[in-house]
């Protein structure tokens, strides 16, 4: 089973929840001998704050791009007519990579017709597993300055894909574009933590849109629940969405977490609850 | 003109709830009349709910174009799935094949290999972006239709008639609400820019990605200024901000401390120095403007700061690749 955390605003508190979730879960039941929860957030990976792991196993992070052999090349220009993402460039009689632009769709390589182009690596990210608290931990990195966050995200995936221990837990960073929908992909079920404020419910119906865009069922857990109205309840009930969990505001809560510590840590009757929970989504 | 993004790597560290408070500012500022506000957070776009926007304008955005194919004249030969690297291609039950528009990233690899020519490329219509008036000066916002690729190209879209307009009625001044993270449009927000303003929290998280969002303004060679929200909420952690900030020659320009006036401004849609000016955040949030103003005034000032202070830290800020 896979269950992805998301949110559309940030900081509405993906993390506590993916963290909490897992905690809770792992070796509850046999099929949950070991959850894995993936950091799908790559551009701000913030789990391993809390959980703490030793990274056992790290691997790069590559990307393909294009080489051109110079001397095969003849300039015609074919292969920066083909890209779509302006990633060549012909300039000063000769083609120029610019290699942040790529996408790696290879249509350079097929019309060269000279066969001058080929595909090298360029790491734009790192990979790193661990294991913490009977859970294990994987997560994405994308190098400082790079644009792209969906290919580390997906190679995340692929690369923890056959996860043994049954349950995998996706971590998703804020928002609802390209990163959001590579992280939700595959997932059977979408928790949607959101906070009750005018931000937080504007943002989680757009986060809903693309949930059911996407035809993943879904449920809510409110974040700091106190702190605002009751428009986000009402907006649920509206949309026959289940409010599976209320996370109350609450500074001790709040100081917890900014010292890197984790809501079960701090209110461990949430164990309980996620676990709750968790039947709930089954069902 | 001057340009100056928020940012701050870590989602939901007060980014909006200070652009606001900034506006605000700027607006009964002289100096900075008739400057323009951006919300450059296409995913989450909030920065409207709080400046009280009245739309004057809508213009549709195009993203990236999406393959199309024609299964009159398709041979269902497969080449086209064979080429695609994004999966995007399906064999659907009916004996077709079929483009998954949410995961095709618009390369036309399929468009030039289809031997029938049965593939098009069409446009896509991604978003929005909208010109309203704002309580506080000209606001260019936008939103990306949900599950939608190519956030950096509209933010970029947004900022250049932004700065367009700001050229046009020869405003002082472009305020970015930028989104959160490092990448694309992220980037994209910080292109073009003088100065980033990076809110974060004293939070283990907020310090953390802090780092990642300092040493990414860094990598493009612009100046970082920081801004820790809720600074008392845990005074340790704002500490070790503090201390990176001194290490990374980066100057921390805010303290803004937990006030229950600002979620309780956000709820009433009205930035926190106006819904109570005289409070602890609101007093904190008019001293940062302030601060801002004077090394905005003088745009020389900001690059020496940024220099000087790197120049005095000892550890060289990290250039990535």
């Amino acid at each position: 089973m896979r269950i992805a955390v998301a949110s559309g605003k940030g900081g509405t508190g993906k993390t506590t929840v993916a963290v909490g979730l897992a905690l809770s879960l792992a070796g509850s039941r046999k099929e949950w001998e070991r959850p894995l929860l993936l950091d799908c957030d790559v551009e701000a990976p913030d789990a391993h704050l809390f959980l703490r792991p030793e990274f056992e196993e790290t691997v790069p992070a590559p990307v393909q791009v294009p080489r051109i052999d110079m001397e095969r090349c003849i300039v015609c220009g074919d292969c920066a007519a083909v890209c779509r993402f302006n990633a060549l460039a012909v300039l000063g009689g000769q083609v120029v990579v610019l290699p942040e632009l790529c996408h790696s769709c290879g249509s350079c390589v097929h019309h060269c017709p000279p066969r001058a182009i080929t595909e090298i690596p360029r790491t734009i990210g790192t990979l790193e597993a661990g294991r913490s608290n009977g859970i294990s931990l994987a997560r994405g990195i994308l190098n400082v300055g790079e644009a792209m966050a969906v290919p580390v995200i997906s190679q995340l995936k692929r690369w923890k894909e056959n996860h043994p221990g049954g349950l995998t837990i996706l971590d998703a960073p804020p928002g609802t574009s390209c990163p959001v929908v590579e992280t939700l992909g595959g997932a059977d079920y979408v928790l949607l933590v959101t906070e009750p404020t005018p931000f937080g419910l504007h943002d989680l119906r757009l986060a809903v849109e693309m949930v059911r865009e996407m035809k993943i069922p879904m449920g809510v857990i409110i974040n700091r629940d106190g702190i605002g109205d009751e428009a986000v309840e009402a907006f649920c009930e509206a949309e026959g969405l289940p409010v599976l969990l209320r996370i109350p505001f609450d500074r001790e809560i709040a100081e917890g977490l900014a010292r890197g510590r984790t809501l079960l840590e701090v209110r461990p009757e949430f164990r309980d609850m996620f676990r709750r929970m968790m039947e709930r989504i089954e069902a | 003109m001057k340009e100056l993004v928020v940012l701050s790597g870590k989602g939901g560290t007060g980014k909006t709830a200070v652009t606001a408070a900034l506006a605000h500012q700027v607006a009964s500022d002289e100096a900075f009349a008739g400057s323009v506000i951006v919300d450059a957070d296409v995913d989450a776009a909030n920065l409207e709910l709080v400046v009280g926007a009245a739309r004057m304008e809508t213009h549709e955005f195009q993203g990236s174009e999406v393959a199309f194919i024609d299964t009159e004249s398709c041979l269902v030969c497969g080449i086209c799935q064979e080429f695609c690297r994004f999966e995007a291609i399906a064999f659907s039950p009916d004996g077709r094949f079929q483009v998954e528009p949410m995961a095709c990233e618009g390369c036309a690899a399929c468009f030039y290999q289809c031997p029938t020519e049965s593939i098009r490329m069409i446009p896509r219509m991604a978003g929005q972006w909208f010109v309203s008036e704002s309580r506080f000066g000209l606001l260019l916002h936008a939103r990306l239709r949900p599950a939608q690729e190519n956030s950096g190209k509209l933010v970029a879209q947004v900022k250049d008639e932004a700065r367009r307009r700001a050229k046009e009625c020869e405003s002082p001044l472009v305020l970015v609400d930028g989104p959160p993270g490092i990448a694309c449009p992220a980037i994209a927000a910080l292109s073009g820019a003088d100065l980033a303003l990076i809110v974060t929290e004293p939070t283990v998280a907020g310090l953390h990605d802090l780092q990642r969002a300092e040493e990414m303004v860094t990598h493009f060679q612009l100046p970082s200024l920081v801004c820790i929200n809720k600074a008392d909420i845990n005074p340790e952690g704002a500490e070790q901000i503090e201390a990176r900030c001194r290490t990374r020659g980066v100057p921390v320009v805010g303290r803004i401390p937990f006030d229950s006036s600002v979620p309780a401004a956000m709820a009433e849609g009205k930035p926190v120095t106006e819904y109570h000016r005289d409070g602890d955040a609101g007093r904190a949030l008019s001293n940062l403007w302030r601060h801002l103003a004077d090394i905005l005034a003088n745009g020389r000032e900001t690059r020496s700061l940024a220099t000087l202070s790197f120049g005095n830290s000892k550890e060289e800020p990290t250039v990535v690749r």
